[in-house]
C-alpha cells in the first residue's frame, strides 16, 4: 500500500487536519443552538475520528483501521436516522429547532 | 439418658407445649399439661429423695462441656446431692400443689394459658438455680427466676401499679444481681474456676496457702455474693420489691414470693457455707441484717390491713430469721426453717388466695370476718398454717425457730431476747389476721355476703396436703432435748445435709446446751407464744377492736402503717436525684450537644444541595461544555500522573 500513496512524511499532516475538524466539531456543539447545526457538528467530530484512524492504519500498514471505519460509517447512519426522527418530533412540539427550547428539565 | 436431666427439662417441654400451641389447647387440657410436667418432676425428684433419705445417694454430676475458651471453663453439670435434692423436692412438690390450686383459682382469668406457660418457666428456672454444679448454671437460673418473677407480678398489665410494682422488683433484683456477679468474677480471679466443688477442695486442701493469701478477698466475695442474696431474698435493703410483688396472682405469690424463689439467697449461701465460713465479718452482716429485717418487718406486719400485704412483710420477716441463722454458722437450721416455712407459707398465702375468692377480689381484712362458717376447709388449714409460723409446740414452725432460738442463745441472751420478740410479733400479726378474718361479724357488702362460699375441691385438697405437711415437717428436726425423750435421733434434717456442710474449725463450733435449759427456752417461747395469742384474742374477738380507718393513725402507728417511709425514702434520696440528674443530662448534653451536632449534618448536607442545585439549569449546551471539560481535565491528570 505504501507504493500506492505513500503517506509516512505526510501524517503529520493528516493529525493536524483531524485535530482542527474535531476542535471545530467541539465548538461547533458547544457554541451553537441550532440542534440540526449541533447534529452536523457532531458527524464532523465523528469523521474527524475517521479520518485519524485511516491514516494511522496506512501508517502501520494494518488494514483493521480501516474495516473499523466502516462499521463506524453504518452506525453513525443509523445514529443519525434516530437523531433526525427525534428533531422532527422535537419540532412538531416546540415549533423551533434551536436548543434552547428544551430547558424544562431543571430544578 | 440420666434421669436427672427429665427434672428440669419436663418443665421446660411443659413451657414449650404451653407457650408454643396454646391457642390449639384448651383451658383443661392447659392445666393438665401445666400440673403434668410438675407432678412428673416431681416423681423423678422422689427417686433421688428417697435414696438421699437412706444415705445411699450417689452425689453425681451429669453435664456437658458449656463454655471452654481460655482458662475458662464452664460445663453445664448438674450437682445432685442431698442439698440440692431436698430443694429439688420443694420447688416441685410445693410447686405441683401451687399449680393444681392455680388450675382453680385461675380458671375465670383470660390469662389463663399464659399464667400456666410462665409458672412452667419459673419452675424449670427455679431447679436450674438449685441443680446447677457451678456459679455460672446458677446465675443462669437466678435471672430466669428474677424474669418469671417480673411477668408473674405484672400479670395484670392492664393495671399501672401492678406494672410498676414489676419494674420495681426486677430492678432490686438488679441491683443485688450485681453483687452476685461480681462476687462470681472475683471468685474466678481468685480460684480460677467456677464449679463448688473444685472451688471447696481448694480451700480444703491443708497444703495450700490460698486462705492465708487471700483472707479479705474472701470475705469481699461472700459479701458481694450477700448483696445479690439480698436482693433476691428480700433482706435490708433492698426489701420494699417484695410488699409490692403481691400484686401478682395469690398462687404465685405463694410459690415464688414465698415458697421458692425468695429462699435462693438462703440456697446460695448454705451451698457456698465453706466460703461463709472463712469470713467471719461477712456472718456478723449476715446476722445483723437477717435480725434486723425479722424485727422490722415484723413491726410492719402488725398494722398491715391487707392480707396479702401482712403475709408479705411476714415473709420478709421469716427470710430474716433464716439469714439470721445463716450468720449464726447455723446454716442446716436455715435450711430446716427454710423447708418448713415453704409448707406453712405456702400453705397461708393459698389460704388467702381462697378467702380473696370467696370474697370476690377483696383484699381488705377490715371488711371481712366471721367467715369460718363460709369457709370452714380455708379456715381450718389457714389456722393450722398460722399455729405452724407461730410456733406452737408440734407444729412445723416450732421446731425450726427453736432450733434457730437455741442456736441464738448459744451466741448471746441480747440475740436470742431479739430474736423472740419478732417470734412473738410474728404470733401476734398472723392470730390478728386469722381473728379479724375468720371470727366476729362479716363486715363486707351484703352482695359479698351473698357470694361468699367454699372453695372448690381442686383448691382445697391442695391446702389439706400442705397443712398435713405444715404439722409433721418439723419432727424431723427434733431438738435434743425432745429426741431423748422419745428415744429417737435428734436433728435427722442436719445429718441429712451434713455431708453439704464443710466442717469448720473454728471457736463458732457447737457448744450444746445442757437439757434443762432447752426445755427452759422452749417453756419461755411455748408461753410468751401463747400469751401473746391471747392477747390478740382478746383484742380482736372479746374486744372486738376494729383496726385504725385509713388517715387516723397516729404516732408510732402511723409510722408502721407507712411502712417506716422507706419507699418514700428510697424515692427522696435515690429516685429523685436521679430523675434530676436524667432531666440535667437531658436538656444539656442531649438536646444541646448531641442533637445539635447530630442535626447539625442534616443541615449541612440539606444547604449544600441547596448551592448546588443551580448547576442543574436544564441548559443543555451547558452540560456539554462541563463534560468537556470534565474529560479535558481527566486526560490532562492522567498524561501528567503517567
Amino acid at each position: 500500500m505504501n507504493n500506492f500513496l505513500n503517506l509516512s512524511n505526510s501524517l503529520n499532516n493528516y493529525i493536524i487536519l483531524a485535530s482542527i475538524l474535531f476542535a471545530i466539531g467541539i465548538i461547533g456543539v458547544l457554541v451553537r443552538k441550532n440542534i440540526i447545526i449541533m447534529f452536523m457538528s457532531i458527524e464532523l467530530m465523528l469523521n474527524a475520528i475517521n479520518l485519524l484512524m485511516v491514516a494511522f492504519s496506512v501508517h502501520h500498514g494494518d488494514p483493521q483501521g480501516q474495516v473499523f471505519v466502516f462499521f463506524i460509517m453504518a452506525v453513525a447512519a443509523a445514529e443519525i436516522t434516530v437523531g433526525l426522527a427525534i428533531l422532527v418530533m422535537i419540532y412538531r412540539n416546540t415549533g423551533s429547532v434551536s436548543i434552547d427550547a428544551l430547558k424544562k428539565l431543571k430544578w | 439418658m440420666n434421669s436427672v436431666w427429665l427434672i428440669p427439662l419436663l418443665p421446660l417441654l411443659g413451657f414449650l407445649i404451653i407457650g408454643l400451641f396454646s391457642r390449639f389447647l384448651s383451658k383443661t387440657a392447659v392445666g393438665v399439661i401445666g400440673s403434668g410436667v410438675i407432678g412428673a418432676s416431681f416423681v423423678v425428684v422422689l427417686t433421688y429423695l428417697f435414696p438421699a433419705l437412706n444415705g445411699t445417694l450417689a452425689v453425681t454430676s451429669p453435664g456437658f462441656d458449656w463454655i471452654t475458651t481460655g482458662k475458662l471453663n464452664i460445663s453445664f453439670q448438674f450437682l445432685i446431692d442431698p442439698l440440692s435434692v431436698l430443694m429439688m423436692s420443694i420447688i416441685t412438690g410445693v410447686g405441683f400443689l401451687i399449680h393444681v390450686y392455680s388450675a382453680g383459682y385461675m380458671h375465670e382469668d383470660d390469662g389463663f394459658k399464659r399464667y400456666f406457660a410462665y409458672l412452667n418457666l419459673f419452675v424449670f428456672s427455679m431447679l436450674l438455680l438449685v441443680m446447677g454444679d457451678n456459679y455460672v448454671v446458677m446465675f443462669a437460673g437466678w435471672e430466669g427466676v428474677g424474669f418469671c418473677s417480673y411477668m408473674l407480678i405484672g400479670f395484670w398489665f392492664k393495671k399501672d401499679e401492678y406494672n410498676n410494682a414489676a419494674k420495681k422488683a426486677f430492678i432490686m433484683n438488679r441491683i443485688g444481681d450485681l453483687g452476685f456477679l461480681l462476687g462470681m468474677l472475683l471468685i474466678f480471679v481468685t480460684f480460677g474456676t467456677l464449679t463448688y466443688t473444685e472451688i471447696f477442695s481448694q480451700i480444703s486442701d491443708p497444703n495450700t496457702s490460698i486462705i492465708q493469701e487471700n483472707a479479705g478477698v474472701i470475705t469481699i466475695i461472700t459479701l458481694l455474693l450477700f448483696i445479690g442474696a439480698t436482693g433476691k431474698s428480700a433482706q435490708i435493703p433492698l426489701y420494699t420489691w417484695l410488699p409490692d410483688a403481691m400484686a401478682g396472682p395469690t398462687p404465685v405469690s405463694a410459690l415464688i414470693h414465698a415458697a421458692t424463689m425468695v429462699t435462693a439467697g438462703i440456697y446460695m449461701i448454705v451451698r457456698s457455707n465453706i466460703l461463709y465460713s472463712l469470713a467471719p465479718e461477712t456472718l456478723e452482716v449476715i446476722q445483723i441484717i437477717g435480725l434486723a429485717t425479722a424485727i422490722f418487718a415484723a413491726t410492719i406486719g402488725l398494722v398491715q390491713n391487707d392480707i396479702k400485704k401482712v403475709l408479705a412483710y411476714s415473709t420478709v420477716s421469716q427470710l430474716g430469721f433464716m439469714f439470721f441463722a445463716l450468720g449464726l454458722g447455723a446454716y442446716t437450721t436455715a435450711m430446716f426453717h427454710l423447708a418448713t416455712h415453704a409448707f406453712f407459707k405456702a400453705l397461708l398465702f393459698l389460704g388467702s388466695g381462697s378467702v380473696i375468692h370467696a370474697m370476690g377480689g377483696e383484699q381488705d381484712i377490715r371488711k371481712m370476718g366471721g367467715l369460718k362458717k363460709y369457709l370452714p376447709v380455708t379456715y381450718w388449714t389457714f389456722l393450722i398454717g398460722s399455729m405452724a409460723i407461730a410456733g406452737i409446740p408440734g407444729f412445723a414452725g416450732f421446731f425450726s425457730k427453736d432450733q434457730i432460738l437455741a442456736h441464738a442463745y448459744e451466741h448471746s441472751t441480747l440475740l436470742w431476747t431479739l430474736a423472740l420478740i419478732a417470734a412473738l410479733m410474728t404470733a401476734f400479726y398472723m392470730f390478728r389476721l386469722v381473728f379479724l378474718t375468720f371470727f366476729g361479724e362479716f363486715r363486707g357488702t351484703e352482695h359479698q355476703k351473698s357470694h361468699l362460699h367454699e372453695s372448690p375441691a381442686i383448691m382445697t385438697i391442695p391446702l389439706a396436703i400442705l397443712a398435713f405437711m405444715s404439722v409433721i415437717a418439723g419432727w424431723v428436726g427434733l431438738p435434743p432435748a425432745i429426741a431423748d425423750m422419745l428415744g429417737v435421733t435428734a436433728d435427722k434434717f442436719g445429718g441429712f445435709l451434713s455431708n453439704v456442710i464443710y466442717p469448720v474449725n473454728n471457736d463458732t463450733a457447737h457448744h450444746a446446751l445442757s437439757h434443762a435449759m432447752e426445755w427452759a427456752l422452749m417453756g419461755i417461747s411455748t408461753i410468751a407464744v401463747l400469751s401473746v395469742i391471747a392477747f390478740a384474742y382478746v383484742t380482736y374477738v372479746s374486744k372486738s377492736v376494729r383496726p385504725t380507718k385509713e388517715g387516723e393513725h397516729a404516732g408510732l402507728s402511723n409510722m408502721l402503717y407507712n411502712k417506716y417511709y422507706i419507699d418514700e425514702l428510697y424515692h427522696a434520696i435515690i429516685v429523685k436525684p436521679l430523675n434530676w440528674l436524667s432531666g440535667q443530662v437531658y436538656t444539656l448534653l442531649e438536646v444541646k450537644v448531641i442533637d445539635n451536632f447530630v442535626n447539625a449534618w442534616g443541615k449541612g448536607v440539606n444547604s449544600g444541595s441547596k448551592s448546588l442545585r443551580f448547576v442543574q439549569s436544564g441548559n443543555l449546551s451547558f452540560y456539554l461544555f462541563l463534560m468537556v471539560i470534565g474529560i479535558i481535565l481527566i486526560l490532562l491528570f492522567n498524561s501528567s500522573i503517567i
